[in-house]
């Protein structure tokens, strides 16, 4: 059990400190379709959804799963709905040639 | 370990790859879409992977499974629908339900986990402290963001919120949620207590959001994404799920660097907005702008501003808050066409805290077209000012305050735009309300400057009108 826990601990720091590193990389003016793209990684809630699911087996686990499922599906297919229409707005192929030139 | 659960740890593994990879492309705009796709992809296979193990492994009632697959269906239109028709302009306050409803989810399945071990497998520790955390976490952040969500849409007023008492409401509502949280840790199988750390969470959550004013909000919604992020990582620690705990983090990370930049841009500790509006300076907001020597306000009107803006080379347009809550982003973008169209230079100076969340106002002006080239950033745009012939702020203000340059008033040392520096100044506002910060605007009185009251779109589309006379004459 402790060993797991260890583990788990490890994974948890390491992926903080990754999540510092990449995020901080990100400029401000795509800062918003970030906050969005983030808010819908951690729709990976809804995994823990199914597995409420396969543990339930009384009207009470059925009502909560219903609800975890219902209030992780929202944030997961949502949030990656909303960013994708976000960036696809800053994806549009632009006529207009790039100013780099004017960069010192 | 089994062939099976080395197929879902490496299922796992190939998922947090995909989250790390998806996040990364996300930092150029040419890339970003294909990371939230790969971001997407990652999400795929580890739900897939969950539902794989959990069939193959413990396989479930049929009426659990039916269960999720109507949540799934609810939750999953209603995410889809608000997202396709949600307009650009009311994009944080979706960003902050979405967030709410993450952290609702992750309270769930600590709960359902806690009720569904009440008879049988007696849960230990390791499973104990993260379930009790995950409820705690996840409560908090699902009442907040519907308030902050409810603050940003107008449904609850935005200004700070507070009444007699609430301050005790608030730090009993705390004490009860972590001593109801430690006894549950302490005598497991009493569901009661776990309700009352649920309970206690959510009023605090709701009162912890009430008395922030609407223009912190947006640092709110990013703080609660933050807590999300933990919360959904210790839905993971508790069910023993890797791809959740990697997940969690990662937004964990996210969610605090950008809440720490926020709050920098806009020249507020997080401690100061979190306690904002406990007496703190917020009142003076909404009280006038007080020493501003309106005397000296030299207004122009749309013709005056046309004759400048077809004479000149170099036009920054310098877009705010007022330019977002007026959705004038289309008509900014045809004034800036047609003056392009008319071989002048034309560019956006945007401030990192523009619009009603950092990075805002960048999606407003991609959902009008404009290139992603005429977009300065704060030091980019300030290395220019010197040479631009006009500076146009369509509803800005704190943010190009040249006060910020001198000690002792709110906005000191907050990075600001140097529009003052333009060799002219033109200032489309509707009124000469005080910005956020409550104080006066020296910029407005600047002898450069010429101030055009109107609401942004209608007084943009005035200015078109004007300048397409002088353009075509």
């Amino acid at each position: 059990m402790i060993e797991t826990l260890f583990s788990n601990l490890a994974i948890f720091v390491l992926s903080l400190l990754v999540g510092f590193e990449v995020i901080s990389k990100i400029p401000t003016t795509l800062h918003t379709p970030m906050m969005s793209g983030a808010n819908a990684i951690h729709g990976v809630i809804v995994a823990g959804a199914v597995v409420t699911a396969s543990l339930a087996n009384s009207p009470a686990g059925y009502v909560l799963t219903f609800i975890a499922a219902a209030l992780a599906a929202a944030n997961v297919f949502g949030g990656y709905v909303v960013t994708d229409r976000m960036l696809r707005m800053f994806h549009k192929p632009v006529p207009v040639p790039t100013k780099n030139a004017d960069r010192p | 370990m089994t062939t099976l659960e080395f197929a879902i740890g490496a299922a796992y593994l190939v998922a947090a790859v995909l989250f790390v990879v998806g996040l990364h492309l996300m930092r150029a705009p040419s890339t970003a879409r294909r990371g939230n796709l790969i971001s997407a992809g990652g999400m795929v296979v580890a739900v897939l992977a969950t539902v794989v193990f959990a069939l193959l492994d413990a396989g479930g009632s049929v009426w659990a499974w039916i269960a999720l697959l109507l949540g799934l269906l609810a939750g999953g239109s209603f995410g889809v629908v608000r997202a396709r028709t949600v307009k650009m302009t009311d994009i944080p306050q979706l960003v902050s339900l979405f967030n709410a409803v993450g952290g609702g989810a992750a309270a769930a399945v600590a709960f359902a986990d806690f009720v569904l071990h009440l008879t049988g497998v007696t849960l230990g520790l390791t499973s104990l402290v993260p379930i009790v955390l995950d409820v705690l976490i996840g409560s908090v952040t699902f009442s907040g963001s519907l308030i902050a969500s409810g603050k940003l849409q107008g449904v609850i007023p935005s200004r700070p919120l507070s009444f007699p008492g609430a301050r005790v409401i608030n730090v009993a509502a705390v004490v009860v949620a972590l001593g109801a949280g430690v006894l549950s840790i302490l005598s497991p199988h009493n569901v009661v207590l776990l309700v009352v750390v649920l309970i206690a969470s959510l009023v605090f959550g709701v009162l912890m959001v009430l008395p922030i004013g609407g223009a912190d909000a947006p640092v709110i919604v990013s703080l609660l994404n933050a807590f999300t992020g933990l919360a959904v990582a210790m839905a993971g620690f508790a069910i023993d799920n890797q791809a959740m705990i990697i997940a969690g983090a990662l937004v964990g990370a996210a969610g605090t660097i950008l809440t720490l930049q926020m709050a920098k841009a806009m020249n507020r500790s997080v401690g100061s907005i979190v306690l904002g509006g406990f007496g703190t300076g917020d009142e003076k907001a909404v009280a006038g702008a007080p020493g501003q020597d309106v005397a000296n306000i030299r207004q122009v009107t749309a013709d005056d501003i046309a004759i400048q803006l077809a004479y000149a080379q170099h036009v920054m347009i310098v877009p705010g808050y007022g330019l977002a809550a007026a959705q004038a982003q289309h008509e900014a973008a045809d004034l800036a066409t047609l003056l392009t169209d008319h071989g002048i230079d034309v560019r956006y100076a945007i401030h990192p805290v523009a619009g009603r969340m950092p990075g805002h106002m960048n999606v407003l002006l991609a959902e009008a077209n404009v290139p992603y080239a005429q977009m300065l950033q704060l030091d980019e745009a300030n290395a220019v000012f010197d040479t631009c012939d006009i500076a146009l702020v369509i509803g800005a203000n704190d943010v190009c305050n040249p006060d910020a340059r001198k000690p002792g008033n709110p906005v000191s040392g907050m990075p600001i735009l140097d529009v003052d520096r333009a060799k002219s100044i033109v200032v489309i506002k509707r009124s000469m309300s005080p910005g956020y910060a409550g104080i006066p605007n020296p910029l407005f009185t600047d002898a450069k400057t010429g101030m055009y009251f109107a609401d942004a779109k209608r007084g943009l589309d005035d200015i078109i009108v004007a300048v397409k006379e002088y353009i075509t004459a």
